[in-house]
Parts: structure tokens; C-alpha cells; sequence
């Protein structure tokens, strides 16, 4: 339902809309872009694992982009984008070949910790990466192609948009394949999986890639975008937005990446005027709030409302958390 | 020349492993009991530091001795670590025991976050000095090289103190005992009628007062600023995870080889500072998964 036919209404009504109203292209660039890490986590989320950490693989992207677009004279938007996505895929297996390895704290803790490491590299090295005023990126010919700045936003609002719904789809699928299955076993019974001849390690490890992939992705674009990337880029309170995003958005669906990412973004647009200083301070009880009463976030919510319409028991039970579960049955669970 | 820096590297090493040991203790307790990792323990560090920092600021406003910061630091950190912890326990985390792993550390990240927040709204983004309790207890010269006492005698001396009060507790103690057998087998305590709520809550209120206190004797030696907090609880988690969760002697002996980790990166490759501490966690890691002092645990299936 969300696939068939929600996503392709809002797929069109995204093409459609710069064409007709201007004034939300520069939004909704940053949301197609920020919807990418989101999706990644979601992803990581299907077998239990959160990652305190992919703002590293954001800025990975970001500061390869970055750099190449600065090495090549005018700068190609295409060459940009391919080499972080190569950056972060090759900092993915790198990271990702030690934290697969555990599970839960660990693998949220060791990810954090990596990115705390990147982020004080991006600081001290200031000689390559500019420290904390950050790499500022010349905008790139789009297709050897120079461009004025409001054609450049209108090609990237595009871009942003089609590589979105490509990995959207992409992610999807993955989820709904033999592999994808074995991801979401992993949260359910390990042990089980490698009885069935599988590797749980190995599984993890290309979903973690993909994560890496489209979390760099998202950088790139971002960083393309605003024509700077700063080590803040890397700090531990965009992995946490992160988070965030994909448990506001729904972890049940690929499509809570978009749907988080699109709340999150207006929310921020909206009222860091209002709540500037206590920003950090609203999402963490936003977050609490979420956990504590529904679990399955805006995709959730939207699914018990219709569930309600449709007075079907078992859609409008989707979003109720499993009360009463007591220390023993979760235990024979695992 | 060499020799002098081979002393200064590892008094430096002592001093700053002795102040990660207060805070990763606590840490390691609260995951040894609850099986929960609080992300928030940074902030409980933060708190008690900020807290000693302004009751030293009024105190020396007040023109009334140093001496008396000692005292009155230990007197905050209780006062936050008990009250902050105690109300994050009783309204937050005992809503979550029976739910998946990955929301439990979620609900701690969020109150980090929160935390984080609230503390650079009521002390701002100004660092805070007070160094008098630090130049109060004046220096020692050790082969040669004058150190503070404050951050070579009593620091570890408070280390030391908690590692075995901290032992003494668990293992000659009926609150102690209460908590290791809720750790051994929770249904099994509950069973002889022992209230395990009542264990966790206790737990957890001795993990945050750790926490604060370490922040609280910090705050001397060092200018408090916003950030400090995410600092501490990845580097002490890295030293409970070197040590292996759970483990409080094992916590301090990782603590012990991380500063000493540390304080040699700072005099050779400073560039690598901040790096150390992970690189010696990752290394333990890779060759034993359960940390230096940590049991392997038979796979459930």
C-alpha cells in the first residue's frame, strides 16, 4: 500500500511542485538529501542494531565530495558524487568489518566511538580539512556544464529526489529479498540463522555497507548543496538526529525515512526560531515520548488511523506496544 | 631528559587513569546489574562538575576557605546523583527493563541528549574555573619532577578508596549482597522475596553519584565546558569495555593502562591523543570479545 501507491503520489507531486510553486525547492533538496542516512539506519534498525555513529559516513561523503570537487578545475558534480560514494563504501567495510563483529551496546558504543575519533581528526588536521570552520566547496559543472546558482538548485532538487526514490526502492526490495530476511532474523534468533548454513556476520556486514553508502550519499549531497562541509558534519548530535528521524519516521518502513525526514526538517525550519536554544532538549523528549507510547513512529500512527477508519483489528493494533510481555516470555523468546 | 618525561608520563598516566576510573565504575556497575548501558552517565560527570565548579565560584565569592570545597564537593555530587538519577531510574528507565535492547540504549540516549541541553541552558557555553581546591593541597616532587598532590595523592587515593569501599559493599554488606544475588539470577532473587526494584533503584543511584563525584573532583583540574560529558561516557565506556562490562577491579586496571595509553600519546604523537584510548580498546577487543576480565557466556539458543 505505502509502496503501490503513497510513495508514487508523493513521488509526483515532488516533480511536479517545483514547476509550479517556488520557494520549497531549497527544503525539500535538503530532505530528499537527509532522508538518505535516515534510510540507512532504518535499515541497520531491521536487525536490532542502532549506530550512534553514521554521521561519520555523512561526513565521509561529504568532505570526498568535497576534495575532489576542489581537485578538479571547475569541478564535476557526477565524479563528486561517485567518488564518496566510493569513500564511504570502502570506510563502510572498514568500519563494518570490526563492529559486525557485536551486537547491541557494542555495536551502537564502538560506532559512536569511531565517530567521536573521525570527528576530532576532522578538527586537528587543519591543514587538509580546514578544522572547524570547515572545507568550502566551489559549486561544480553539472555534466561539464557550468551553471547559475538557481538552475544549479533546480538540477540538485532533481538529483536529490531521483536518488532518493531509487534507494527507497532499492532498500525495499533488499528488505523483501532472501538476504533482507536473514537481516531481520538477526534480531529475532541468531543462532538460528547460522544453523540454516548462514552467515549473520556476513549479512550484517553489506547491510552496514549499504548504510555507509547511502549515509555518505546523503553527505555528498548535503555538502554539495550548501557548498561546505564542517566536522560538525561528524559530531555524535547528527548521528543522534539521525536516530531520531528513522524512530520518529517509522522503522517498520523504508518509507519513514521520507516521512521522518520531511517532519523533522519542517519542524526545524519552523521552530529553531522558537526553540533555538533548547533544540536538543525538545528532540530528546520528542524521542522519549515516541518510545515510551508509540513505538512504530509516524508510519505507525498513520496505519492505526486507518486502521481505525477501516475498523480492521489488525492494522489498528499494529502500533500497540507488546504489554504485559513479562521478563520470562521475552526470555524464551531469545 | 628521557627519564624525566618517562616520570611525567606516567604520574600523568595515573592521575588522569586514577579520574576515568571514578566515572567508567559507575558505568560498570549499572550495566553488571541492569544490563543497561546508560549513555547518560556523561552527563551525570558533566552535572557533578558543573555543580563543584559554581559552589566553588560562591564559595570563593563568599571569601570563605578552600578547604571547605572538599567536603561540599562530595555533598553536590550525592545531591545530583541521587536526586537527577533517582528520578531518571523511577519516572524513565523502569518503564523499559522489559523492552528490546536497542530501544533501552535509545531511551538513554535521549535523556543524554536532554541532559546535555538543560546543562548548557542553566551554565551557558562560558567555561568554569576553580582550581583553589587544586593549589590548595600544593605540590610534591617525585624523582625530580614537581606534580600537584591533589592529582598524584588524592585522586588516586579516592580511586583506590571506592574500588575497595566498592568491594568491601558488594561482597561484607546485606545491600551488597542483595545486589549480587539480583546480578547472579533476578527471578531466583525475587523468588526468596528480595525486591529487585528496589536493588536497581539503589544500583542506579550509586552509578550516578560515581558519576558526578568523578566530575565534581575533575573539576579543578581541568576548565569545564559544554561537550565534556559525550567525552567521558565514550572514554568510559572504553575502559569498561577494555576491562569487560561488568567488572569493577578489571575497570580499574583498563583505566590504569588507558591513561598511561593516553599520557604517552600526549608526549610522543600528539596528533593521536584523542585516538589511544580507542585503538587500545579496539586491539583488547579484537583478541578477547569479552574485555581482559570479562567471562565468556554460553549462547543461549
Amino acid at each position: 500500500m505505502l509502496m503501490r501507491i503513497v510513495l508514487p503520489v508523493v513521488v509526483l507531486i515532488a516533480i511536479v511542485l517545483p514547476l509550479v510553486t517556488s520557494g520549497w525547492d531549497a527544503f525539500l533538496t535538503l530532505v530528499w538529501a537527509k532522508a538518505l542516512p535516515v534510510l540507512g539506519i532504518i535499515l541497520l534498525l531491521q536487525a536490532g542494531q542502532v549506530s550512534f555513529g553514521h554521521a561519520m559516513f555523512f561526513a565521509t561523503g561529504a568532505y570526498t565530495a568535497g576534495f575532489v570537487i576542489r581537485a578538479i578545475p571547475g569541478g564535476e558534480i557526477v565524479i563528486a558524487l561517485a567518488a564518496a560514494i566510493g569513500a564511504s563504501v570502502v570506510a563502510g567495510l572498514l568500519v563494518g568489518v570490526f563492529v559486525v563483529r557485536y551486537r547491541y551496546i557494542f555495536f551502537a558504543m564502538f560506532n559512536l566511538a569511531f565517530s567521536m575519533v573521525f570527528f576530532s581528526l576532522l578538527e586537528k588536521f587543519i591543514h587538509i580539512t580546514g578544522g572547524s570552520d570547515g572545507l568550502s566547496i566551489p559549486r561544480p559543472e553539472v555534466l561539464g556544464q557550468a551553471m547559475e546558482r538557481s538552475e544549479y538548485e533546480f538540477v540538485l532538487y532533481y538529483l536529490a529526489l531521483a536518488l532518493l526514490v531509487i534507494c527507497l526502492y532499492g532498500v525495499h526490495r533488499f528488505l523483501d529479498s532472501p538476504l533482507g530476511h536473514t537481516l531481520k532474523a538477526i534480531k529475532t534468533n541468531e543462532t538460528r540463522i547460522e544453523y540454516l548454513g548462514l552467515s549473520p556476520r556476513r549479512v550484517l556486514l553489506i547491510a552496514y555497507i549499504i548504510s555507509a553508502f547511502l549515509a555518505g550519499l546523503g553527505g555528498a549531497l548535503v555538502a554539495v548543496f550548501q557548498g561546505i562541509a564542517t566536522p560538525e558534519y561528524a559530531y555524535w548530535v547528527r548521528s543522534g538526529e539521525f536516530v531520531f528521524v528513522a524512530i520518529l519516521g517509522g522503522t517498520g518502513n523504508v518509507f519513514g525515512a521520507l516521512a521522518g525526514s520531511f517532519v523533522f526538517e519542517y519542524i526545524r525550519v519552523t521552530a529553531t526560531a522558537y526553540v533555538g536554544d533548547t533544540w536538543q532538549l525538545t528532540l530528546g523528549l520528542v524521542l522519549l515520548v515516541i518510545i515510551l507510547f508509540a513505538p512504530s513512529g509516524l508510519v505507525g500512527v498513520i496505519n492505526d488511523i486507518r486502521g481505525y477508519l477501516k475498523k480492521d483489528p489488525v492494522a489498528s493494533g499494529h502500533n500497540k506496544r507488546p504489554a504485559g510481555k513479562t521478563e520470562k516470555q521475552r526470555g524464551e523468546e531469545q | 631528559m628521557s627519564l624525566q618525561i618517562l616520570v611525567l608520563t606516567v604520574l600523568d598516566g595515573i592521575a588522569y587513569g586514577s579520574l576515568v576510573f571514578l566515572v567508567a565504575v559507575g558505568l560498570t556497575l549499572v550495566f553488571g546489574v541492569m544490563r543497561i548501558l546508560n549513555v547518560a552517565h556523561g552527563s551525570f560527570y558533566a552535572l557533578g562538575a558543573y555543580a563543584a565548579a559554581s559552589l566553588g565560584l560562591v564559595l570563593s565569592a563568599w571569601g570563605i576557605s578552600a578547604w571547605f570545597a572538599y567536603p561540599l564537593f562530595i555533598v553536590a555530587a550525592v545531591a545530583v546523583g541521587v536526586s537527577v538519577g533517582g528520578l531518571m531510574e523511577r519516572f524513565i528507565l523502569r518503564r523499559i527493563y522489559v523492552r528490546e535492547e536497542y530501544l533501552q540504549l535509545l531511551v538513554t540516549f535521549a535523556i543524554f541528549m536532554i541532559l546535555d541541553n538543560v546543562q548548557r541552558l542553566v551554565w551557558g557555553v562560558q567555561p568554569y574555573f576553580y582550581t583553589e581546591p587544586l593549589s590548595l593541597m600544593g605540590n610534591v616532587t617525585i624523582v625530580g619532577i614537581p606534580y600537584t598532590a591533589y592529582q598524584i595523592i588524592f585522586l588516586p587515593l579516592v580511586a583506590l578508596f571506592i574500588l575497595f569501599g566498592l568491594r568491601w559493599f558488594l561482597r561484607k554488606t546485606l545491600a551488597g549482597s542483595l545486589i549480587v544475588a539480583v546480578t547472579e539470577d533476578r527471578e531466583a532473587a525475587t523468588a526468596i522475596g528480595i525486591n529487585a526494584r528496589k536493588v536497581f533503584f539503589l544500583t542506579f543511584i550509586i552509578g550516578t553519584t560515581l558519576a558526578s563525584l568523578g566530575g565534581a573532583l575533575d573539576s579543578p583540574t581541568t576548565s569545564v565546558l559544554p561537550g565534556m560529558g559525550a567525552d567521558m561516557i565514550v572514554l568510559s565506556f572504553a575502559v569498561a569495555a577494555t576491562a569487560g562490562l561488568g567488572q569493577i577491579g578489571g575497570a580499574a586496571i583498563a583505566a590504569l593502562l588507558i591513561g598511561l595509553g593516553r599520557s604517552s600519546a600526549v608526549f610522543f604523537m600528539p596528533e593521536l591523543e584523542v585516538v589511544v584510548p580507542y585503538l587500545i580498546m579496539v586491539i583488547v577487543l579484537l583478541f578477547r570479545p569479552e574485555g581482559l576480565f570479562g567471562k565468556t557466556t554460553a549462547r543461549k539458543i
